[in-house]
């Protein structure tokens, strides 16, 4: 893995030549595919989509649909009106949580929502179970970060209706058997709600394979612009659930007294869409596509396992989460004892090191395992050894720029 | 770069705090959070007489937000509640980056906190103690209805 040619492509690497950037699970570099895509789709395709009646507007609308297309396939899943586009993973949880949620569960129900998970899928929920009435209740992980199929099983009550949970967690980074919990949630009556923002842009994804319900990912963790993310839900669930937003684009007839609504999956995109993010979308996937997901994931894992064992053998250094580099996936959380990991952070910033440092929006878990706050490298496969080094040669100094001997 | 923000004085107060312990004697105290990172501290003063006769913080946080309250309550003790209301507006104008010199002078040790006002995102860090003060005295005027 010496040679790196992939920080070619990202400009970012040209503008900020010293970088390293490690905090890939809070957003990805955009490589200059991605870039240059949105760029001649504003130049030569740009028009209101899905409405005009001339060439141009055509254009815009295959550009999107197209885009469309692109996500399904790389997700697996059996059609495009199963893909509808948000503003990234959080705007497609809450979508579930208000039309599914807010006409499936009741005041009887009970919610579960898996410890580790970001505020994005647990607040959404939360607030389900204030506005209906049902109970939000927790699946517990050990203090390495698994769940067992045991453990949800024993969770899951006759009136559990949903269940939330990240394929990976952002941070343990350890990879969830949804295929397996997916079952055993569907014996129960249960819909379960992935969230893949972490999984997606890094491993192959099958919805099929996994069987969920629901599936919700954004795109800027995975090479594309900001503003652009993706809920994938099965057909019959998103038939019968009532729209999110209401407005332009999502009808099909409106009178003074009511309206009837667009069909799949336009009935959840009101108002003028991110085409322009779309199309990077598209991009991004096509990249994925070119550098293979058998190199990403051999990269990214060679990766967390040297960083990994480097770690492993600085003194005052804690990583949270499993105790092997293969319960990793690219996110190493970790503390540094005497240092508090926004020093942490600081420091790395002094060195050109970005990281990530906090309770990374996951409070809940934070208390769960008894740390107020963490700091957390997160990878992807243009990073290469050389930033592995220069990570722990900072990491190995910390203590003494904070003053300790030693 | 932003490695010089941990100059002695900074690493010093995080390293040795003479003022992170309880304070049976406090006559009020005051939570203040920073949303970015949950750390939470709790300042307490006694107050007699019209003079913070002593004071200390408890809880966890960063360097410079507990180097800051330390600090700031080396500064505080033995000065009216108005006198560290008005040593907090300083504080707050020199991490807002506009002190004069003679301004900064009064915020003696504090001033080696100069820098965090280049950090943006370190500013809550080295204000968090600050604005629990400030809470904390509005509170006690409130409350003895001056």
């Amino acid at each position: 893995m010496s040679s790196n040619s992939y920080k070619n492509d990202l400009p970012v690497f040209d503008a900020y030549k010293n970088l390293v950037y490690l905090d890939n699970s809070a957003t990805t570099q955009k490589p200059r595919a991605v870039i240059e895509a949105v760029e001649r789709y504003y130049r030569e395709e740009n028009a209101n989509p899905l409405r005009g009646l001339y060439g141009l507007s055509v254009k815009a609308t295959d550009a999107y649909e197209n885009a469309r297309e692109a996500v399904r396939k790389i997700i697996g899943a059996e059609s495009t009106r199963e893909i509808v586009f948000t503003r990234n993973a959080t705007e497609s949880l809450n979508l579930i949580a208000a039309s599914y949620g807010r006409t499936e569960i009741g005041a009887n129900d009970e919610i579960l929502v898996a410890i580790s998970e970001h505020h994005s899928n647990l607040l959404p929920w939360q607030n389900l179970a204030r506005e209906t009435g049902a109970a939000i209740r927790y699946l517990e992980c050990d203090e390495s970060g698994e769940y067992t199929a045991e453990g949800l099983k024993k969770a899951l009550g006759p009136r559990t209706k949903l269940f939330a949970i990240a394929q990976i967690s952002n941070v343990f980074g350890r990879l969830n058997p949804i295929a397996e919990f997916t079952e055993i949630c569907h014996d129960n009556g249960t819909v379960i709600v992935c969230d893949g923002a972490q999984s997606v842009p890094h491993l192959p994804v099958d919805v099929k394979e996994l069987g969920v319900d629901f599936l919700a990912f954004s795109g800027h963790k995975m090479l594309a612009p900001m503003g652009i993310g993706v809920l994938y839900g099965r057909e019959e669930l998103l038939e019968k659930m009532p729209p999110f937003l209401y407005g332009g684009e999502m009808i099909e007839y409106v009178t003074k007294d009511g309206a009837t609504f667009a069909e799949l999956p336009h009935k959840f995109e009101a108002g003028t869409v991110n085409v322009g993010g779309a199309v990077g979308l598209h991009a991004a996937i096509d990249y994925i596509g070119k550098v293979g997901f058998d190199t990403i994931t051999a990269r990214e894992r060679e990766l967390t396992a040297l960083a990994f064992d480097e770690m492993k053998r600085l003194p005052h250094v804690h990583i949270i989460g499993a105790d092997s580099a293969e319960g990793h996936h690219g996110i190493i959380t970790f503390t540094l004892e005497g240092v508090h990991p926004h020093d942490i952070a600081a420091i790395f910033d002094a060195d050109n090191i970005a990281i990530r440092a906090g309770h990374h929006c996951a409070m809940p878990l934070h208390q769960h395992i008894g740390v107020q706050s963490t700091a957390r490298m997160s990878l992807a496969f243009y990073n290469d050894e050389h930033d592995i080094e220069r990570f722990i040669e900072t990491l190995s100094g910390i203590r003494r720029r904070m003053g300790y001997g030693g | 770069m932003a490695d010089n923000f941990y100059n002695e004085v900074l690493l010093d107060h995080n390293l040795h705090p003479m003022h992170l312990h309880e304070l049976p004697c406090a006559t009020c105290s005051n939570a203040g959070l920073n949303p970015t990172c949950g750390d939470q501290l709790t300042l307490h003063l006694a107050i007699e007489d019209g003079l913070i006769t002593d004071g200390s913080f408890t809880g966890v946080g960063c360097a410079v937000s507990q180097a800051s309250a330390d600090i700031m309550l080396d500064l505080i003790i033995g000065k009216t509640p108005a006198e560290a209301k008005h040593l907090k507006e300083l504080f707050s104008k020199m991490i807002g980056g506009n002190i004069t010199e003679d301004e900064l002078d009064e915020l003696e040790e504090a001033g080696a906190l100069q820098n965090i006002s280049a950090m943006p995102a370190r500013v809550k860090c080295a204000m968090l103690g600050w604005n629990t003060l400030g809470k904390l005295l509005d509170e006690a005027a409130e409350r003895s209805g001056v």
